[in-house]
């Protein structure tokens, strides 16, 4: 079993082996709640008593063993559900409880209370209900052809880093400045002063939710040390009573108090809404240092004590699902984690000097010996940090489950100020999710969904016609085969992009809306900088910065597709458009030819070419430029994401064959990643290839790159590997990550799946078990490229 | 301009010299050693392959060639290598990848142009280019200059040589390569002359000459079961090598992988006199160079 101590070991282990469940127990008490209070108070104020409510009545949980409390739900791997935003039929329970892959069990009892109490409340009035109410029937045939994804369908917006606020600062500390603020508002001369109370006093509300958790744990565990028999764990139930004593309601004098603190700040954000991305603590290493380094020199804290502290941590995220997905949501993101996502190394924030110190080392071999699929574990690479520092990462990473993931912190620092941040916010800038670039604590940046880039492609060539939904979805940009040149169709091409991102923005700006007037995060909004002082709430704008994000997926598929009629029909002339088109038409069967010149006899993106990486340049800055820097309808701006999820595969799955040999419903590129066998000269031409796209103008790329285990033993593999990133990041790329499983390995899991329960690979920006993947993305993890030294 | 006969140019090569490199593989070797697995890399001409056993008969290549070199002689398709001009369409629309062309042309500068664009790679890697082979120095005009311009893009170089050929051309590469590989293969000349059809008697003065001259020399020797995989056989390298000034010594064990490549060029090869060396072989060899305060590695 893994695990430090015995203590961890017992509980990684039960977090390992329960199965997912569903509580209803805060979807009642905020049904009751909203039931009793409807049309009596302002929309925050009725958020900010709805989560103080639920803290004041629900249950608590102290588990055997364990040092850091509280819990999103009932107990671990309990998960609550949000009908506010998302009210599940009864039927969305059967597939949930039933369904193979990512199942949580529903108890019959709770499908009953679902029919009879939640939903005839909810429904019509839960976001889902009311955005797909309100969007375009346009938007809606686009969104069910696979155009592009919505993150808003059915969870809240995302991406919440935490900066170091919470360890200087208390939540009376925080409730005393909202107070203040609302002393100080202008009734007479700011005519927005009524909106910006009920603001307030909404994250006033949430403060004092968070402190009433608090005590009540307080409470909760005198309660049990009172009863229980052995001294030591009496003890134990003592100290975490003293901790909650403290935390949240001061500022933490300890290391184990910070660590508390944040895991009552998390399981408050993530109660709040169910919010994509869950919650991060952002650059944990740098902001617990000094509390361990105090400690230790007063020799109360070693390696021994925080290690098993952070590990209790690792533990409690594990312990937290994503909530249920369904439908196409399920589709883009199949999985349990909920991405979590811990930065560890880079530099300090407040110096810019090199950051990795003795928690860094402490966080890798934490993650090293827990192996969970959450937190995902990453780390900031600078050029000021030391080999040591990313060797003993590349070690970790190599062993073959995806994490940690190597992230560029002088690449995000430029990509923040590109995007307008000052550098001293910058350098509190890291990924969170799975590569997105924030400035934590003072940012909310929100993926809004995934973009079908190579499905325009095939649109453009069925003349804006879609054969999976046989419906016109698309310009009438002409027959392809009259085309003359490259340039006709790659006009009519960005022609259809331009259409689709048009209908995605307005979807996105009614959507937007619907968030920041309805479902304002109150609590969320305490700890994002910003808000206080504007009196906006995080959904609505408050934060000092404010980011939506589209993420343009399969770059590597329209490169090569272009590339394939570039060269094949207009350059080489080796085939007609209408035998290209013909034979993709019909999937290729009967066509092997056309196939073996599209597939084998074409340049190719991966390969450090630049016949097919100008290509890639040309899309890539110009899908970027028709969505950067448009303002979003709260004052914020439009950047991009190079990242995929799992939402290739289904991307894929909506599409008929391409141009470049690619069959039909086969998933399209992952990330920045090359077609399946199209990289053909090793991993640096690969890495080359990647890093022609400006990196530094989105807001984080995705690159997966596969090694076979024999081709980086040794101490030189650990070298090569780490000068791999170290050239990658000289050139600018955002991430990379490693999967090191042999093909042989993910064969025989795919065969016998009970046998290889613990196997762990890298999907995207995070890792999950490769039992709990589909069969196609299965099949797509076992086709990548495996680089070989 | 200058040309040289390049039958592959690998990247991110590993296994030849320290750090990431990129390997420029020259056609041509005055020697034939029996276990050679790159034979595609013995003739200093292009060659065509043919698979045989990968080939449908489809009669695609006989159609396609603009030459009319393809013909089907006895349930093979058989190329005219006087009709032949090396244009490629065969090997195009061949769906089942059973023909290949080994060898191109390249000057200098397209194989600087190609191998600079790792540049990073080497800087963070401590690696470079290697020239194989083949044996590059039996091209040593085209290589002097190679390496020339290569020192002026600051990348560092290794060559990758049997040492069966001219002192003059060891010297003068000897002048810019940073690295020598030199491959010490059997040390009996009897057998040398048996297994690899030479005598060993220049390539051993050649190391002595060249030890003399340059300071970073690196031996690589196969081992091979059934040929060279004995005790003797590496008392009498050490032997050779202690008083030369060489640190390091890399073991690379015998795989049969390139059988398939003996067929495709229509040569035999001859199995049956070599064997995989075992792996407590392989250690009980290293632990004797070792011993001697070798930096010693097997593989690469």
């Amino acid at each position: 079993m893994r695990g430090y101590t015995e203590r961890t070991k017992r509980l990684r282990h039960e977090s390992e082996t329960t199965q997912p469940s569903v509580s209803l127990e805060r979807a009642i008490l905020e049904t009751e709640f909203y039931k009793e209070n409807e049309g009596k108070y302002e929309i925050p104020v009725m958020r900010g008593l709805n989560l103080l409510n639920y803290m004041q009545k629900r249950k608590l949980y102290i588990g055997k063993d364990e040092l850091i409390v509280g819990e999103k739900s009932e107990g671990p791997q309990v998960v609550p559900t949000y009908p506010e935003i998302c009210a599940h039929t009864v039927e969305d329970m059967d597939i949930m409880d039933s369904r193979k892959l990512v199942s949580f069990k529903v108890k019959p009892e709770d499908k009953i209370t679902q029919k009879e109490l939640i939903l005839p409340y909810w429904e019509g009035k839960a976001t889902r209900d009311k955005l797909l109410d309100q969007v375009s029937q346009e938007w809606k045939d686009c969104y069910y052809a696979g155009m592009f994804t919505e993150f808003m369908e059915q969870r809240a917006p995302g991406h919440t880093v935490a900066d170091d606020k919470m360890y200087k600062k208390g939540f009376l500390d925080f409730k005393r400045e909202i107070e203040e603020a609302i002393e100080a508002l202008d009734f007479e001369n700011d005519l927005d002063a009524y909106e910006k109370r009920a603001q307030l006093q909404g994250m006033a509300y949430s403060c004092d939710a968070i402190m009433v958790y608090g005590k009540r744990y307080a409470e909760y565990a005198r309660e049990l040390a009172a009863k229980e028999e052995d001294p030591k764990r009496k003890e134990e139930l003592l100290w975490i009573a003293g901790n909650c004593d403290v935390v949240p309601a001061h500022k933490p004098e300890t290391f184990a108090q910070c660590l508390q603190m944040y895991w009552f700040v998390h399981v408050c954000v993530t109660t709040e809404s169910n919010t994509w991305d869950s919650f991060s603590p952002g650059r944990l290493d740098q902001y617990i240092y000094p509390f361990y380094k105090k400690e230790k020199e007063e020799g109360t804290m070693d390696y021994g004590k925080a290690r098993e502290l952070l590990e209790c941590l690792w533990i409690k995220f594990n312990n937290q699902p994503a909530p249920p997905k369904v439908g196409i949501t399920l589709k883009e993101s199949a999985t349990y984690t909920d991405f979590a996502n811990i930065n560890t190394g880079g530099i300090n924030p407040y110096t810019g000097e090199d950051g990795v110190n003795e928690i860094s080392y402490i966080i890798l071999d934490t993650m090293d010996e827990m192996k969970l699929l959450q937190p995902s574990s990453n780390v900031q690479i600078s050029e000021k940090n030391p080999d040591e520092f990313l060797h003993r990462a590349v070690e970790i990473s190599r062993k073959g489950w995806g994490q940690p993931a190597f992230y560029n912190t002088e690449e995000l620092i430029q990509e923040l100020l590109n995007a307008g941040k000052t550098l001293e916010d910058a350098r509190f800038g890291g990924s969170s999710g799975c590569v997105e670039t924030g400035c934590h604590g003072r940012e909310s940046y929100v993926l809004t969904g995934y973009f079908n880039t190579p499905k325009v492609l095939e649109i453009t060539l069925n003349n804006g016609f879609d054969k999976y939904t046989n419906k016109q979805i698309g310009l009438k940009t002409g027959n392809p085969e009259d085309f003359k040149s490259y340039e006709e169709l790659r006009d009519a091409f960005y022609k259809q992009v331009d259409h689709f991102i048009r209908i995605k923005i307005e979807g996105n700006n009614i959507i937007e809306k619907i968030f920041a007037k309805y479902m304002p995060v109150t609590f969320m909004s305490v700890l994002t900088d910003g808000c206080k002082e504007k009196g906006r709430d995080y959904n609505a704008g408050g934060a000092k910065y404010n980011t939506r994000y589209i993420q343009v997926v399969g770059i590597g598929t329209i490169t090569d597709a272009l590339a394939s009629v570039k060269y094949n029909v207009f350059d080489e002339k080796r085939l007609t458009m209408k035998e290209l088109l013909d034979a993709t038409n019909a999937n290729f069967e009967g066509y092997e030819q056309v196939r073996n010149l599209v597939l084998n006899h074409t340049p190719k993106y991966g390969n450090d070419d630049d016949y097919a990486d100008n290509i890639m340049v040309d899309v890539f800055e110009n899908v970027r430029d028709k969505i950067r820097g448009r303002k979003t309808v709260n004052g914020g701006t439009y950047q991009i994401d190079m990242l995929p999820t799992t939402c290739h595969v289904y991307f894929g799955s909506v599409m008929t064959a391409s141009v470049n040999g690619r069959l039909a419903e086969k998933p399209v590129t992952d990330g920045i990643s090359p077609e399946k066998g199209a990289d053909t000269n090793g991993p640096t031409a690969v890495i080359k290839s990647c890093a022609k796209m400006d990196h530094t103008s989105t807001g984080g790329t995705l690159l997966n790159q596969k090694f076979t285990p024999s081709s980086i033993a040794g101490q030189e593999g650990i070298e090569n590997v780490s000068a791999l990133i170290r050239a990658y990041f000289e050139m600018m790329g955002h991430h990379i990550q490693f999967n090191v499983v042999d093909r042989a390995t993910l064969i025989e899991a795919q065969k016998n799946p009970d046998e290889n329960k613990d196997l762990i690979v890298r999907v995207a920006g995070y890792s999950d078990y490769f039992n709990n993947l589909e069969k196609a993305l299965q099949d797509e993890i076992i086709d990548r490229t495996e680089q070989s030294f | 301009m200058k040309k040289a006969m390049i039958f592959n140019i690998q990247k991110f090569s590993v296994h030849d010299g320290p750090g990431i490199r990129t390997t420029v593989f020259f056609k041509g070797c005055p020697l034939r050693c029996l276990w050679c697995h790159n034979p595609e890399s013995q003739n200093l001409k292009q060659e065509m392959l043919y698979d045989r056993e990968k080939c449908v008969m489809c009669g695609t290549c006989e159609k396609i060639c603009p030459q009319k070199a393809i013909t089907n002689v006895n349930n093979s398709m058989v190329t005219d290598m006087s009709k032949c001009d090396f244009c490629g369409d065969c090997v195009t629309y061949c769906l089942y990848e059973a023909r290949q062309i080994a060898g191109k042309e390249y000057t200098v500068e397209e194989i600087v142009k190609e191998v600079v664009k790792d540049k990073l790679f080497y800087k963070h890697s401590k690696g470079g280019v290697t020239l194989s082979g083949g044996e590059p120095l039996l091209q040593i005009d085209f290589v002097e200059e190679l390496l020339k311009r290569l020192k002026e893009e600051n990348i560092q170089t290794a060559i990758d040589t049997c040492g069966a050929v001219s002192f003059e051309s060891l010297e003068r590469a000897a002048k810019y390569a940073d690295i020598f590989l030199y491959d010490l293969k059997l040390m009996d000349d009897e057998k040398h002359k048996e297994y690899i059809g030479a005598s060993n008697k220049n390539i051993i003065e050649n190391l002595k000459k060249l030890a003399k001259i340059h300071n970073n020399i690196y031996i690589r020797m196969p081992i091979i079961e059934g040929v060279n995989a004995e005790v003797s056989h590496i008392e009498k390298v050490i032997e050779l090598i202690e008083g030369l000034n060489i640190k390091k010594v890399y073991l690379l064990p015998y795989h049969d992988i390139a059988k398939h490549k003996y067929m495709k060029l229509g040569r035999d090869y001859e199995e049956a006199k070599m064997q995989v060396p075992s792996d407590e072989k392989m250690n009980s060899f290293k632990d004797m160079f070792a011993k001697k305060g070798y930096e010693v590695k097997i593989g690469g």
